[in-house]
């Protein structure tokens, strides 16, 4: 396959999964706000429930250029509407469908005719509207646009390599995303330390579980209450929950070795895939916890990214 | 109005030719709503597929849909296959004009053709002369443009031999149409065209560099942007091959490479939609993003196939058009089936005065242009546009052509008041690799403005299914 279309096909998959998970970050965001909290020092505005989602996509700094005012609104304006925020939902739709036109030919056309239906609903999208028909329906909407178009690749696509190359972007992004929800715990605020363990805790994991529709699972794995540590215990290293980092790992470390059947040494690419693979694989919850949760995850995502580096290198952009 | 004009469905005494009789009766049954609503069924689907074309002059990716119209445009079995005969005997000939002009020059020494017309005109390519192509063919597909203009009178109007569009519509017509009217093609015999890519696939490959591995095919595009990408990438996966631009191709030691996730990978034949000023940087336009550096060196080492070649533009050039006929009588000894329309070549003194005088009557083209830019059409014109074209022409008239204004034929048509006449014409694409080959059928292009007679999609045209009867 062309280098470039593999190119196009790893991103299309990645822009949408972006989206997905931006819809999922800022379900989480609205849940929590609408828990009680209280920022420990007044006026300091990354306390604040609605900073999390920009601090744990890193666009804090470009939130602030663009808008003065830390508010909901303007959040939503920015992480769903914004043509600068090229993570927003509306640019990652319109590169995801972009990508799939410039592609065609890679995958089915029911493929393609699902993103550009996607698309065409969504430019037509402002702030107003989405206000009045509410704010998680518009969210639900774009994961259901996401599950749509995965069910398709799914049900059409054959199982060449193009078909890896989107599964790939799909999971390196899902890994990347899932770390940065889980993360969010770690940003939101209690109202006081004395209600570690307590009510506002217990709801603001649950609203976590919740969006990465985990909740259930929780509940039929466990049927126990809510900890910090089996959250991350299911959401790290369980292998038979799908957003969970070790099954996104075990997926990315399958399909590498699918691309990579014809090569005759084992690539870095391969080498820091199967690492990561086992350190999920073998991993301990309890060490993970002694570690700090907050601190694991930074660690993962460094590694992801290199990884994506690798993947870069080795497929997409060609050196000869 | 309409009676002035031949009509495709109805004939002079208002009955309707006995070809389109199921149709004229699917319409008399069918009520306004039920026809409301095919046409938005049509519409939408376009969309959601995503048949665009974009336009140029408007913000980078502006994309369009071609209006669709839905009565088709209907050809007797007898007319096509005197259509078909006159289509492949012209291609031939044009085929054995390119080759000639290449090489021994046999139809200017004849004086056919003056040469300076032909060795002289900014389409000729130079780098072209004593260079062996493949199979002797230059023009593997050509869309040649054809009207009616009465009862089995046909004219061509065009011969397009660089990168002819639009047989993706022409495709995806077919497809509307059979979705949209499952019982009509149920109850009668249409000629299929959807083989098209099949026969395309194989036409290419048959003009492969001789080698002992299967040839690979790739369609090369300029890119996303280009007004035909959809086409592009429509015939690449139609076809099943790759769909690559000049940055995904490079040239080593005079062989073609795409840059694949496996490492380089061998291309023989090149279905290219790239100009030929673009294809190479180092050959051609210095400035070029979109071509291969390399690319010309490697067809003139005969190892890869460029199709179509490079240097075609010369036979399709409007002040070539006129001997076209000739061309036929000198390479094949046959008199020509389908007529030219007459043209007054305006660097000729006398025509020069004529068109002058009847600027009212006369279509009036740009020798170089394509698309429906750059001409007039003498009756539709205001008086102002007539007299700024004419200081045009007077200052340079060997840029010109004139034709008499042809009474197109029409065909009936969803408008804004209803169904109403307007003009059509038709293009059918031509193959030309070890046989001559084309599917029964093209794309009919219609002019969306009442008594307009220009059809291109960028001046406001649209387009219908073309179906040619079995008989």
């Amino acid at each position: 396959m062309l280098c470039r279309t593999a190119n196009e096909l790893y991103w299309m998959a990645r822009h949408i999964e972006r989206a997905e998970n931006t819809a999922r970050l800022l379900d989480v965001t609205y849940r929590m706000s609408m828990l009680p909290y209280e920022a420990i020092e007044p006026g300091l505005a990354w306390a604040e429930p609605w900073a999390v989602p920009l601090i744990t996509s890193g666009l804090a700094t470009e939130f602030y250029e663009r808008f003065p005012q830390l508010t909901a609104e303007n959040v939503l304006r920015y992480m769903i509407l914004d043509t600068t925020n090229p993570s927003s939902i509306n640019c990652c739709l319109r590169a995801a469908r972009e990508a799939a036109r410039s592609v065609r030919g890679a995958i089915t056309s029911e493929m393609y005719e699902d993103l550009n239906s996607a698309w065409l609903e969504a430019r037509v999208q402002d702030f107003q509207r989405i206000q009045a028909s509410g704010v998680s329906e518009f969210l639900d909407w774009v994961k259901m646009r996401s599950h749509l178009f995965r069910g398709v690749t799914f049900g059409t696509m054959l199982r060449d390599e193009a078909y890896h190359f989107i599964r790939l972007g799909t999971h390196i992004e899902r890994a990347d995303n899932t770390a940065r929800i889980l993360d969010v715990k770690y940003h939101t605020l209690l109202p006081s330390a004395a209600d570690v363990g307590g009510a506002v805790d217990y709801y603001q994991w649950s609203a976590l579980l919740r969006s990465v529709s985990g909740f259930e699972s929780y509940r039929k794995i466990y049927s126990d209450v809510i900890t910090p540590r089996r959250v991350a215990e299911l959401l790290i290293l369980r292998k038979d929950m799908p957003r969970s980092l070790h099954s996104c790992m075990s997926f990315i470390h399958e399909t590498l070795e699918i691309l990579c059947d014809n090569d005759q040494d084992t690539t870095e690419m391969e080498r820091a895939a199967g690492e990561l693979h086992a350190r999920l694989m073998y991993g301990r919850t309890d060490d993970i916890i002694k570690e700090g949760l907050h601190e694991y995850l930074m660690d993962f995502l460094d590694r992801i990214y290199e990884l994506g580096g690798e993947v870069n290198k080795h497929f997409l952009v060609p050196t000869y | 109005m309409s009676r002035l004009y031949y009509d495709e469905m109805q004939a002079g005494n208002g009955s309707v030719r006995s070809h389109y009789q199921p149709f004229a009766d699917w319409l008399k049954r069918t009520t306004a709503d039920q026809i409301a609503h095919k046409r938005e069924e049509a519409e939408r689907a376009f969309h959601r597929v995503g048949i665009t074309f974009a336009v140029y002059g408007e913000d980078a990716g502006t994309e369009r849909l071609i209006p669709f119209d839905i009565v088709p445009r209907i050809i007797p079995g007898d007319e096509w296959r005197m259509l078909e005969q006159g289509l492949k005997q012209r291609v031939k000939a044009l085929n054995l004009f390119l080759h000639d002009i290449y090489h021994d020059h046999n139809i200017l020494k004849a004086n056919v053709i003056p040469a300076e017309r032909v060795l002289g005109n900014t389409q000729y390519r130079k780098e072209m002369q004593g260079m062996d192509v493949a199979g002797g063919i230059y023009a593997h597909v050509a869309g040649v443009d054809v009207v009616r203009a009465g009862e089995g009178e046909y004219y061509v109007l065009e011969d397009n031999l660089r990168v002819p569009s639009g047989v993706s519509y022409m495709l995806e017509n077919r497809k509307m149409m059979m979705r949209l009217f499952p019982e009509l093609f149920g109850t009668q015999a249409i000629k299929p065209v959807e083989h098209y890519p099949d026969l395309l696939l194989e036409n290419l490959r048959g003009v492969a560099p001789s080698s002992n591995e299967q040839p690979e095919v790739a369609v090369l595009t300029p890119g996303a942007y280009n007004s035909a990408y959809f086409e592009h990438a429509f015939l690449a996966q139609q076809m099943g091959v790759e769909l690559v631009e000049g940055q995904d191709l490079f040239v080593q030691n005079d062989a073609v490479y795409m840059r694949t996730t496996r490492g380089p990978h061998r291309v023989h034949v090149l279905y290219r939609r790239v100009d030929d000023d673009f294809l190479d940087p180092r050959a051609f336009r210095a400035d070029s993003t979109l071509g291969v550096p390399g690319l010309f060196a490697a067809y003139r080492a005969g190892k890869v196939t460029l199709a179509n070649a490079i240097g075609t533009g010369v036979a399709d050039d409007k002040s070539i058009y006129p001997f076209v006929p000739d061309m036929i009588r000198f390479y094949l000894t046959e008199e020509p089936i389908l007529n030219n329309v007459p043209t007054f070549q305006l660097r000729k003194q006398d025509d020069l005065r004529y068109c002058l005088e009847h600027l009212a009557e006369l279509v009036v083209k740009e020798v170089h242009g394509a698309g429906g830019y750059g001409m007039l059409v003498g009756p539709a014109a205001s008086s102002a546009e007539r007299e700024a074209f004419r200081s045009r022409i007077v200052s340079q008239p060997e840029k010109y052509i004139a034709q008499p204004t042809l009474a197109l034929s029409t065909c009936p048509t969803f408008t804004a008041s209803g169904l109403a006449p307007r003009h059509i014409d038709l293009r059918p694409y031509v193959l030309s690799g070890k046989t001559v080959n084309l599917v029964p059928g093209g794309l009919t292009r219609v002019a969306l403005r009442e008594g307009s007679l220009v059809v291109n999609s960028s001046q406001g045209g649209g387009t219908k299914d073309t179906w040619v009867m079995a008989d």
